[in-house]
């Protein structure tokens, strides 16, 4: 659904980013995981269009995705960033209606109304409706932000569509961590490309079909998170001894800091 | 869809109908400001003047010569800073932002005082009488370009650098004034005194004109700007991936602004409050929706500064005080209260 070719970002001289092939396809869920600095988040921007690269180019469906209108892509491609605070109180459903921006006037509002709702609950956020975002833990509002991406998307053909979750997870417990990945591999299922940023090795084994390991700007693995995380390469890339323990299931894997 | 999923109604009244109701109270304190001063008039005695009525040529020569030009300039000129406050605020995602902050007034009024002091000595008597208004729209053009253009880095208007440079420009606004007032004679100071603490009292068909002109792009424009300023209530990565155009919406949002309180400063000298209040008491009745604070704000605005300009002119008649006092004096309080309010309503919790 999305392809990438030849990318480099530079900053004074600095390469961030340098990818020279790279597809993301619809149905799977790809995890983005490495140390900080490894050009995650400069890589996701890339991807979902919002950083054009200094070479290279990007394409959505075969389109170049800086040609698309801000708003046609705003109505297939959507972003929900680690952490935002809001200018202005609003309720949590205020906040999940603002996903509809991109639809403004292209659907009746009842079927906006009606995509609210769905995502709502798709983020398991129904009962926030009402309540104040500022009332809410950070990862009952990072759910309703969740809600507003995904009603972002909400449309006739949701396999054509794309989910960024850059570091969507950072700074949440372990439920609504889990719950957040939960909605976005629903989505994938449904047909979408989802692309999630993680720090949490097992979040990535648990929920990502796919995994890029990412290094000083370059995707240095890309795989099955079981086969590509294993100790050797964890333990080189992030720079401290690890041993990888495997759960009951194929996908559960935890990681042991061997040395502090 | 299940019966569950469906989200209870929860607004108490429609946009449209609030907004109507705003709109109807703007008329009555129009038709009231029109009505009171030292000869009395009825309502209706105002409204038949207003629709045409020649019975009378004393009543009408009091409201459509006396009280018509500075009523409306007082309209106009508050629901500019309403309006221009709103937009400021959702631009910076900061409730207490307001066009003064951008310098847009100081440099504003830095033109104006600079015209009353140089203005006789250095231009043709025939155009002195419009250089004020000119020279305090030029200012505040000026500084608030200057502040942008500081505050672009690779294209992007960076807000934090913006309301630094807007600090900075409003001292040195400040400071040219200051060596204007410092080089001004007796007569002068007493006019830049004046101009200084605002008034609609030197309204006329021709300044309003020029003021209604400059403010129509931003009263137009404020409710198609809604939908930009409600992305970016979430931020301006979020407003970005949701397809707005964000640096687009800046810039045209700061020359709108710059444009109509330049002229509104020329018109009327520093008003102080009402781009705080009106806005603040539009997030506080129905929400922060931009649909409805933007053109709630424009109306309650120009109702406030209507109300205003008519305790003004006839609380120590036949002596009259300057309108941006009234607004000091009474938004002050008030806005204190409310801040108050919402302190107490947090800490409550």
């Amino acid at each position: 659904m999305i392809a990438a070719h030849g990318i480099r970002v530079a900053r004074s001289g600095r390469t961030l980013l340098a990818v020279a092939e790279l597809s993301l396809a619809g149905g799977i869920v790809t995890g983005v995981v490495g140390p900080n600095g490894a050009g995650k988040s400069t890589l996701t921007r890339v991807l979902a269009g919002e950083l054009h690269p200094d070479t290279g180019d990007v394409r959505f469906e075969g389109v170049p995705i800086a040609a698309i209108a801000p708003t046609a892509l705003a109505q297939r491609r959507a972003v929900l960033p680690q952490s935002s605070t809001l200018g202005f109180p609003l309720a949590a459903e205020d906040v999940v209606r603002l996903g509809r921006i991109p639809h403004a006037g292209a659907v009746a509002a009842a079927e906006d109304e009606a995509a609210v709702a769905a995502a709502m609950a798709e983020a398991g956020v129904v009962h926030l409706a009402h309540r104040g975002m500022a009332t809410l833990s950070g990862g009952e509002a990072q759910r309703v932000q969740l809600a507003r991406v995904l009603c972002q998307l909400a449309g006739p053909d949701p396999a054509r569509t794309a989910l960024f979750l850059d570091e969507p997870t950072a700074s949440l417990d372990l439920a609504h961590a889990h719950a957040i990945l939960a909605a976005a591999a629903a989505r994938a299922r449904a047909g979408a490309a989802v692309l999630a940023v993680l720090h949490d090795l097992s979040l990535a084994a648990r929920w990502c079909d796919r995994v890029l390991v990412m290094e000083a700007g370059r995707i240095i693995a890309d795989g099955v998170p079981a086969d590509v995380l294993d100790d050797a390469l964890v333990s080189r890339v992030w720079g401290i001894a690890v041993r990888r323990l495997a759960g009951e299931g194929a996908r559960d894997l935890a990681f042991l800091a061997t040395q502090a | 869809m299940s019966p569950a999923l469906a989200l209870p109604q929860r607004r108490r009244l429609g946009t449209r109908a609030a907004l109507a109701l705003l709109a109807a109270l703007l008329a009555a304190t129009l038709l009231a400001a029109l009505a009171t001063g030292p000869v009395a008039l009825s309502p209706a005695r105002v409204f038949a003047v207003l629709m045409g009525d020649a019975a009378a040529p004393r009543d009408a020569a009091i409201v459509l010569t006396l009280r018509l030009p500075r009523t409306l300039l007082a309209a106009v000129v508050g629901a500019v800073l309403g309006a221009g406050g709103a937009v400021m605020q959702g631009l910076f995602r900061n409730p207490l932002a307001d066009p003064g902050l951008l310098g847009v007034s100081a440099g504003g009024a830095m033109g104006a005082v600079t015209s009353i002091v140089f203005g006789a000595a250095l231009l043709p008597a025939a155009l002195a009488p419009h250089a004020g208004a000119a020279a305090a729209f030029a200012g505040a053009l000026v500084v608030t370009l200057a502040v942008q253009r500081l505050a672009t880095v690779e294209g992007r208007v960076l807000v934090g650098a913006m309301l630094l440079a807007g600090i900075v420009f409003n001292a040195l606004a400040g400071a040219v004034t200051s060596a204007m007032i410092f080089a001004a004679d007796d007569m002068q100071l007493r006019d830049i005194l004046f101009w200084t603490m605002g008034s609609v009292a030197g309204a006329n068909p021709r300044t309003l004109a020029i003021v209604a002109a400059a403010s129509l792009p931003l009263l137009i424009a404020a409710p198609l700007l809604a939908r930009a300023l409600n992305a970016l209530i979430l931020g301006e990565r979020e407003a970005m991936t949701l397809g707005i155009a964000v640096e687009t919406v800046k810039r045209l949002a700061v020359v709108l602004v710059a444009l109509a309180v330049g002229a509104s400063v020329a018109a009327s000298g520093m008003v102080a409050f009402v781009g705080v209040i009106a806005p603040h008491l539009c997030r506080l009745a129905r929400g922060a929706d931009h649909g409805w604070v933007l053109p709630g704000s424009a109306l309650i605005g120009a109702a406030l500064l209507v109300a205003a300009d008519t305790i003004a002119r006839t609380v120590l008649a036949p002596a009259e005080l300057p309108i941006g006092l009234v607004t000091a004096l009474l938004g002050g309080p008030f806005f204190l209260a409310l801040l108050l309010r919402q302190r107490l309503a947090v800490d409550g919790t």
